[in-house]
């Protein structure tokens, strides 16, 4: 039951902060330098955004709950499961960030979550 | 015009880089944790001793700096790329797990499992045959000034 729980945190909060730290970099702007210290200035700039840190708070979480199932399960089985965070993605960049979710994006997350229900079933 | 043979390049670039250093921290992560063993946080004093076996592991190290790589690369191509694109784009990592978990960890991969990574390496062709970015190159964020 705890791994399904820690699973859940992967998933939701994983999502869930990539989503606020994409908000965040939205907001800095495209990066088109890429020295060194141009990109600590970005990365700097980004800190200046909440949605940075709601988003590194929410990946935490999601980190803490990856290393947990870690040490319970093989890796090969814990990376795929974690993939089901595709569709909430898909609908998160469309609803939170107002991405135009093509069909042909569609199928193609579709296609990644049937592979990762396969990757599931083929668990030893 | 959103899409360009530039924007495509660094988006690409970056996503490899992702593609490559995110199944690295994982694996040792997944090696590192396996050597901590099973954890137990039920109580204040067994989450300060899994903090501090985690803190020790230099294998634990290794994999957070990779994954450093990774968000970084992550944090930057995001700056300009939708995220509904780089999520399911950068899937091909899941393939990379498989590999290097078969290969470094020794860890079982069935043929079955190994047909859903190809599953999912056919959703990110298609998914990769989209735009990387649908949206405006930027919008302001409420509280947010633009330094200099």
């Amino acid at each position: 039951m705890i791994v399904v729980i820690f699973y859940f945190l992967i998933i939701c909060a994983g999502t869930g902060g990539e989503l606020c730290v994409s908000r965040a970099m939205k907001a800095v702007g495209e990066v088109k330098d890429f020295r060194p210290a141009a990109l600590v200035g970005v990365i700097v700039r980004a800190l200046r955004v909440s949605w940075m840190w709601a988003g590194l708070g929410l990946m935490a979480t999601a980190f803490f709950s990856l290393l947990a199932v870690l040490s319970r399960q093989n890796v090969s089985l814990v990376v795929p499961v974690t993939a089901l965070s595709y569709g909430a993605g898909a609908l998160g960049g469309k609803f939170f960030l107002g991405e135009k979710v093509t069909p042909r994006r569609w199928a193609g997350v579709l296609l990644v979550c049937i592979g990762v229900a396969v990757a599931f079933v083929g668990r030893r | 015009m959103k899409s360009s043979a530039g924007l495509h390049f660094k988006t690409y670039l970056l996503i490899s880089l992702m593609v490559i250093f995110g199944p690295l921290g994982n694996v040792l992560l997944g090696k590192g944790m396996k050597h901590i063993g099973a954890v137990s946080i039920g109580t204040p004093a067994e989450a300060l001793n899994f903090l501090s076996s985690v803190i020790a592991s230099g294998t634990i190290w290794l994999g957070i700096l990779a994954l450093i790589i990774f968000f970084v690369a992550n944090i930057l191509v995001l700056s300009w790329a939708d995220y509904s694109y780089v999520q399911p784009a950068s899937s091909v990592a899941y393939g990379m797990s498989a590999l290097l978990g078969h290969f470094l960890l020794r860890e079982v991969v069935t043929p079955t499992r190994w047909m859903g990574v190809l599953i999912i390496c056919l959703g990110v062709l298609v998914v990769g045959h989209t735009p990387p970015r649908t949206t405006e190159p930027k919008y302001t964020e409420p509280g947010y000034t633009e330094p200099r």
